[in-house]
Parts: structure tokens; C-alpha cells; sequence
């Protein structure tokens, strides 16, 4: 690939994502474009990027995009974010929302679907807690062929060993050849919608949980500071982001800072709290 | 150093389940059958055992439970490991008192993984 594709499709990217990628990533464009040339009849990527650059092909440059934007995922990632969702966020909603009996959880880069599915597992197991509560996961990503996938439920072996309890599998899933699918009564518990994290979204309503992890990474520091930005609108005074492991708000945005000895999990400040009441 | 005992009647299954769980700071015994393995035990009980299910003299299944009918013993934790990978065999492992499961092919990730879940790590 030479510079000028290179630097063509960086700048598409960034617009259409946010995604930030610079040359010594260039690898990634090679092997994650090809299935895309394939799909086109197109001989490489190099004919792609020519392709794109002349025809603006809409449906082409959001297939370039969704592959390029497509990570992969899988149950209880991390395993410690959820440790501080049961034992931290939960119990603290359960008092704060005892009158409304309400929570909304908002998966917002969810990719095929582990992290929802984990957190649908996990109130299900606190079923008697959670009583006569109404709970909304709601799950967006940018690509709506990793949605299908996340709506299907459908795991290889190989995912469903990294990450997931036994016990969980055995509750929660069914075998169908080689491949295991998540239940229906937690797929039924998660509501998937696509949704670009560079647009407002005030329209997915109010949430008083966010996931927004392990996609940040991919922005620069200017469209990191806006995303922030418009989630902590979307946020009650109490509510709870999760960031990835290697992100943080340091630096990115002031509206956020991280709950003491919790790492990992953000609240908003008090200049977070105060703009989110001039704009709510 | 906790100790773990590898369960399987293919060396090379052996070989690399070793390389892995030394990669994290175990201490390594093998045994390539179940009556093997009860014996091993006996010598020396781990803190953990990866467990095969189809071999030749004693299964991994006629292992745990014998396993698990031992008196006054400090019982590992037992993380099956086999090519059986349908519900019902899961079940009976389960039943039988195994802590976790894992459905090969594995990799290291894997296995760290059910090794943390089941606190090994």
C-alpha cells in the first residue's frame, strides 16, 4: 500500500470512527480489508482503496469501516469491572433507585455482544434482589454486522472458555453443533441498537450506568474529550462509567473523575454534575 | 509454589499443559492414567489437578470420584480438560465434584483464565 492510500484511507476512517490509525498499523488495514475486497470481487486491497477513492461507494466505505472498527471481545472481560458492578454500583443503585425501581445500563461499543450478555448474566443471578425492578441493558456498536452477530448469541468453543464460568455456560447456554448460543431469556434482556460514538446520544435517553470500554483508545485526545463529553450528558449526578484497563479521563476530560480505590470506574464531578444540570 | 498434577494419556497434551501452568509458577506432576494418578495423590496431594477424561485403565471420571471418597485428605481443585464437549458429559463432571471445565483444543489463555475463575491464580 503506498502513502497516499494510506494517508486516503487514515482520513476516512477518522471521519467516519474517530478511529485513529497511524503507519505502523498499516498491517491492520492489509489483513482486515481483504475479506471486504473478497466480499467486492475486487483482486486487493490496493484495488479497493482505488475503487473507493474514485467511485465513494457509501455502502463500500461502511463496510471498510465496520471491518476496521470491529474488535474482538469476550465473557467477564477482565473479570474485575463486573466484581465492582455486583459489588459496588448494584448495591448503591439498589438504594439510590429504591423508590423508581429503575436502572438503565448502557453498553456503548458492545461488539458481538460478550459484554452485555455478561452483564445480563450476572443480574440474573441476582434475580432475588432484583424483584419487581426493571432493568434496561442497552447495547450500540458502530457496525451492524457485529450487532447481528451480538443479537444472534451464537459463540465458538474457543469464546466461551475465555472468561465464562462453567456454571454460567451450563445455565445460560445450549450447545447447537460445534457452537454455543446464549439463552433467550438473556437475549431478551438486552435491546441492540447501532450508534456512532461521534454523534449525540441524547436520543438513547438517560443512563445510570455507562460501559464505554476498550474503544476510547482508538481516538485521539480531542475526540476522547467529546465523547466524554456527551455521556456525562446523558448521566445522573450518580451514575458510573467503566473505562478500559489502559484508559483513563486524566487529561481527556474534566467532567469525570475515578471513584476512590476503584479503578477503573469513573463518576462525574462536581463541574461534571453542574453542566449536567444546565444542559438537562 | 502451588502444585499441579497433569491428568492425561497424551505426552504431548502433557508436554504442553506443563509448559503453560510452569509459565505460571507451578509446580509439575504428571500422571498419564487415573489409577496413575490416585497413586500420585497418595504420594503427595496437589493443590490442583487438569484432568483428561478418556484413558486407558481408569477415566478422569473413575478418578474424581475416587477422588472425591477420599477421607481426611486436602482435596484439590479439578479442572477437567478433554475433548468431550456436550452438556451431559459436563453435567456428570460437575456432579462428580469438578470445579471447572475446559472443552479442547485449549491455549493458554484458557487455561489461565479457568485457573483464575476458580482461584488457583
Amino acid at each position: 500500500m503506498n502513502v497516499n492510500d494510506f494517508e486516503y484511507i487514515a482520513q476516512l476512517l477518522y471521519q467516519r470512527s474517530g478511529l485513529v490509525i497511524t503507519q505502523e498499523k498499516a498491517y491492520l488495514l492489509e489483513s482486515r480489508l481483504n475479506p471486504v475486497a473478497r466480499k467486492w470481487d475486487l483482486d486487493s486491497v490496493d484495488a479497493l482503496i482505488g475503487v473507493l477513492r474514485t467511485k465513494k461507494d457509501e455502502q463500500l466505505t461502511v463496510d471498510v469501516t465496520e471491518a476496521m472498527t470491529t474488535n474482538e471481545s469476550f465473557f467477564f472481560r477482565d473479570s474485575r469491572p463486573f466484581d465492582q458492578f455486583k459489588d459496588i454500583v448494584l448495591p448503591h443503585l439498589l438504594e439510590a433507585r429504591a423508590a423508581r425501581k429503575q436502572i438503565r445500563i448502557w453498553s456503548a461499543a458492545c461488539s458481538s455482544g460478550q459484554e452485555p450478555y455478561t452483564l445480563a448474566m450476572i443480574l440474573k443471578e441476582e434475580a432475588a434482589r432484583l424483584a419487581g425492578w426493571r432493568i434496561e441493558i442497552v447495547a450500540t456498536d458502530l457496525s451492524k454486522e457485529i450487532l447481528d452477530k451480538a443479537k444472534q448469541g451464537l459463540y465458538s468453543q474457543f469464546e466461551v472458555q475465555r472468561g465464562l464460568p462453567i456454571t454460567l455456560l451450563m445455565k445460560y447456554f445450549s450447545q447447537e453443533g460445534e457452537k454455543w448460543r446464549v439463552s433467550e431469556e438473556i437475549r431478551q434482556m438486552v435491546s441492540y441498537k447501532p450508534f456512532n460514538l461521534l454523534t449525540s446520544p441524547a436520543a438513547l435517553g438517560h443512563f445510570d450506568v455507562v460501559f464505554c470500554r476498550n474503544v476510547l483508545i482508538y481516538f485521539d485526545q480531542a475526540t476522547k474529550g467529546q465523547v466524554l463529553a456527551r455521556i456525562a450528558q446523558i448521566m445522573p449526578a450518580d451514575g458510573f462509567l467503566y473505562l478500559g484497563g489502559a484508559e483513563t479521563v486524566l487529561g481527556v476530560s474534566d467532567s469525570f473523575e475515578v471513584v476512590p480505590g476503584q479503578r477503573g470506574v469513573y463518576r462525574l464531578t462536581g463541574d461534571g454534575a453542574a453542566m449536567n444540570r444546565k444542559a438537562g | 509454589m502451588k502444585s499441579c498434577l497433569i491428568v492425561d494419556d497424551s505426552k504431548v497434551v502433557r508436554m504442553v499443559a506443563r509448559k503453560i501452568l510452569e509459565g505460571l509458577s507451578f509446580d509439575i506432576d504428571e500422571a498419564e492414567d487415573g489409577q496413575k494418578a490416585i497413586e500420585a495423590c497418595q504420594r503427595h496431594m496437589p493443590d490442583a489437578v487438569l484432568l483428561d477424561w478418556n484413558m486407558p485403565v481408569m477415566n478422569g471420571l473413575q478418578f474424581l470420584q475416587e477422588l472425591r471418597a477420599m477421607q481426611d485428605v486436602h482435596q484439590p481443585i479439578v479442572v477437567f480438560c478433554t475433548t468431550e464437549n456436550d452438556m451431559d458429559h459436563i453435567k456428570r463432571a460437575m456432579e462428580a465434584g469438578a470445579n471447572e471445565y475446559i472443552m479442547k483444543p485449549f491455549d493458554s489463555d484458557i487455561i489461565e483464565s479457568k485457573f483464575v475463575q476458580v482461584g488457583l491464580i
